[in-house]
């Protein structure tokens, strides 16, 4: 069953171009044309150029935030209007385990406060039941039960960021958007959680948009994983293949430049500045750093297409054998 | 080593009474002059505290004890006067979170702009030149319209760069890099680590990399410290320690990451967790987890002991190089 359905999703933010009041008005397009679907119970992955727009568009799918223009489709119903009473309903339904832990929390709340907080929102359990299941929720994440009654300053920044995400797991929602969920873990607790939502989605049948620039989670964790790069989605596929064998461009720089334990790899080093987002190169987006463009990348926008061995990418090159040599 | 430019002496912190709940708990550690040194290390093993207590950046409630010496000068209980000398000029910080170090009601060029007149004197025309050329090193595009920018405004990568050239703001002598990265992609990232690596060559600045990303650590740093439950259990040459860890908490660690290339099985995390405050054995407090603990281990603190060139690891067990905890069959997770 298809859980989530975004289709065409925008969203353009006005800035001022230049300095000062009375500088002139310019358009960012931090999302820009991005369509996805997550099935009940799977993952997509979500990666790329920091600034290109990810958790623009996880706060969209969920509505935290109003899309400029796109339609998005929950349980095979329109997303009610942000705000209404409809989409309140739905929100333990869908959750978000935002980027920033403690730009997320309340500095002047014990932190079990704030984790039995959705229960408490909505209603949900007594509180004897809440704290119970807080205390679970705590424990299946790596928190321990004395750090319940600490302030998010009390504790480091791996506890901070299971604490948010302790948060998001209460209501045992359907879709949680987790935002880079385990960027302040060492790699031990890393496995313990990956392992926690792995058997959570086993088990209870969550789907999850997985935000993250840790390529060897996203890949552990996926399904399918997803591209962007300056608000659009240029590569979509299967997660392993995606990593071993990746097509576009921008996805080959980025899965060359993980860093590793032993011997360094060969490199596709990306030349050239990172885009503006408000001023977005003509043609494809990523021409100005690409180390394959020719002329038709400088004028014509690629649109994602399906490749040969079932992968969805926007490059104009991407089906040239030549291409595959040169990488 | 020669003169350290930062030398850590038996540095503790507590923040409750109980001294068996310590967040660092006797660390040693010198940074020579130029040096690269990589901590990595369990969530809340004290990596984090150990700088914010160096600099005096802990609230008043947190005992510290021990010295930290900066070319010889004490750190430990210095006048606020001096600390402050120190904190960005001297010593840097890149902090964890953006929230802790960003004003979210200041544009971020005001930011800038204050941490360049207070560290460098420069205002003015001067002091926005520098400004964009900060913004502009870090991979910032379209410095120029970003300084009107508030904190909400930019993406976490964009928000963490912003702190990363305020840190360099100060052209510090050791820059003290807290996870720098984690919201960076993988080109930005590297961009990001090379610019520090040409700084370093072109300055000779000394860099702390405080970073969970073993490749990261690998590959930008030539010693690494490994933490865990406020103490220093091992310390080697990167290669060394990674090649060959003699520690079972290095080891399980190393052992818990995911791999890039075949198949997808189940992460090995270490099971258990770091025990309770107060709950610590008088031992090692890796004991009730290591699979090679001996009765010895949780009632005989280990001292930190040479394993090889360059190499200490703090256990009580002569583990050979090569042979490692984390790939023995373990009890259910
Ligand atoms: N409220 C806002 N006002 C103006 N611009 C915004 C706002 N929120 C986001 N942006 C801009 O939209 C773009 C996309 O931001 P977003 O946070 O979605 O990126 P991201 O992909 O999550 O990046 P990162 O990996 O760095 O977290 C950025 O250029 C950002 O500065
Ligand atoms: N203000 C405080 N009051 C009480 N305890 C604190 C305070 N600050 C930190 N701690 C505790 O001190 C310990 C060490 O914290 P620290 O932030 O140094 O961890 P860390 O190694 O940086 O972890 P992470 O990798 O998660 O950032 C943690 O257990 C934390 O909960
Ligand atoms: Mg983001
Ligand atoms: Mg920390």
């Amino acid at each position: 069953m298809t859980l989530l359905e975004a289709t065409d999703l925008r969203r353009h933010y006005k800035v001022r171009a230049g300095r000062g009041p009375f500088g002139a008005k310019a358009t960012l397009r931090a999302v820009d044309g991005v369509s996805l679907k997550i099935e009940a119970g799977r993952t997509l992955g979500l990666v790329g150029e920091s600034g290109c727009g990810k958790s623009t568009t996880g706060k969209l799918v969920l509505g935290l935030i109003a899309a400029t223009a796109g339609t998005v489709r929950y349980a095979g119903n329109d997303m009610p209007p942000t705000g209404s009473a409809a989409w309140r309903a739905l929100r333990p339904r869908m959750q978000m385990v935002y980027q920033d832990p403690l730009g997320a929390l309340d500095r002047r709340l014990p932190v079990g406060v704030q984790i039995m907080e959705p229960l408490a929102i909505h209603g949900q359990a007594s509180p004897a039941e809440r704290r119970e299941r807080a205390a679970e929720v705590m424990t299946a994440v790596g928190l321990q039960r004395h750090q319940f009654d600490r302030y998010p300053h009390e504790l480091s920044g791996g506890q901070r960021q299971r604490v948010v995400l302790a948060r998001a797991l209460m209501t045992e929602p359907d879709l949680l958007v987790c935002d880079e969920p385990i960027s302040a873990l060492d790699v031990s607790i890393q496995a313990q959680v990956v392992n926690l939502l792995l058997d959570l989605q086993d088990r209870l049948g969550i789907a999850y948009l997985f935000i993250s620039h840790d390529l060897r989670v996203v890949r552990q964790v996926s399904h399918e994983v997803a591209v962007m790069y300056l608000g659009r989605i240029v590569e979509q596929g299967e997660a392993e293949s995606l990593f071993a064998q990746p097509t576009h461009p921008y996805t080959r720089a980025l899965v060359s430049a993980i860093p590793v334990l032993g011997p360094r790899r060969e490199r596709l080093l990306l030349q050239g500045d990172p885009p503006n987002p408000v001023d977005v190169p003509s043609g494809c987006a990523f021409h100005t750093r690409c180390p394959f463009a020719v002329a038709t990348c400088r004028a014509e926008a690629p649109v994602l297409q399906p490749t040969a061995d079932g992968r969805q990418v926007a490059c104009h090159r991407a089906d040239e054998p030549a291409l595959q040599v040169a990488a | 080593m020669g003169v350290p430019l930062v030398e850590i002496a038996g540095l503790t912190v507590d923040f409750g009474n109980d001294w068996r709940s310590r967040a660092v708990d006797g660390v040693d550690l010198a940074i020579a002059p130029g040096e690269a040194l990589g901590v990595v290390g369990e969530s809340g093993s004290g990596k984090s505290v150990t700088w914010l207590a160096a600099l005096g950046l802990l609230p008043a409630r947190a005992r510290v004890g021990g010295s930290v010496r900066l070319e010889g000068q004490q750190l430990v209980g210095a006048p606020a006067r001096l600390l402050e000398s120190v904190r960005g000029k001297r010593i840097a910080m890149i902090f964890q979170d953006p929230s802790s170090c960003l004003n979210p009601v200041h544009r971020i060029g005001r930011q800038l702009g204050e941490a360049l007149k207070l560290h460098r004197g420069l205002s003015g025309a001067a002091g926005e030149a520098e400004t964009l050329r900060l913004l502009d090193q870090v991979g910032i595009a379209d410095a120029k319209r970003r300084l009107s920018d508030y904190p909400h405004q930019l993406s976490g990568g964009l928000n963490q760069r912003v702190m990363i050239a305020m840190a360099l703001a100060g052209q510090p002598d050791l820059l003290v890099a807290d996870e720098p990265t984690t919201a960076l992609d993988a080109t930005i990232q590297a961009q990001i680590l090379a610019l520090l690596a040409g700084i370093r060559r072109d300055t000779g600045m000394a860099l702390v990399l405080i970073s969970h990303d073993l490749g990261v650590v690998a590959e930008n740093v030539s010693r690494v410290a490994v933490m865990y439950a406020g103490r220093l259990v091992e310390e080697g040459l990167g290669q060394d320690l990674f090649d060959a860890p003699r520690h079972p908490y290095t080891q399980g660690l190393l052992a818990a990451l995911p791999t890039l290339t075949g198949p997808r099985r189940r992460l090995a995390a270490i099971p258990g967790t770091v025990p309770e405050p107060g709950k610590a054995p008088a031992g090692c407090s890796f004991a009730p987890r290591c699979p090679l603990a001996e009765p010895r281990c949780m009632s005989e603190p280990p001292a930190s002991r040479r394993v090889g060139l360059l190499h200490r690891a703090a256990c009580h067990l002569q583990i050979e190089p090569g042979f490692s905890a984390g790939a023995l069959p373990r009890a259910a997770e």
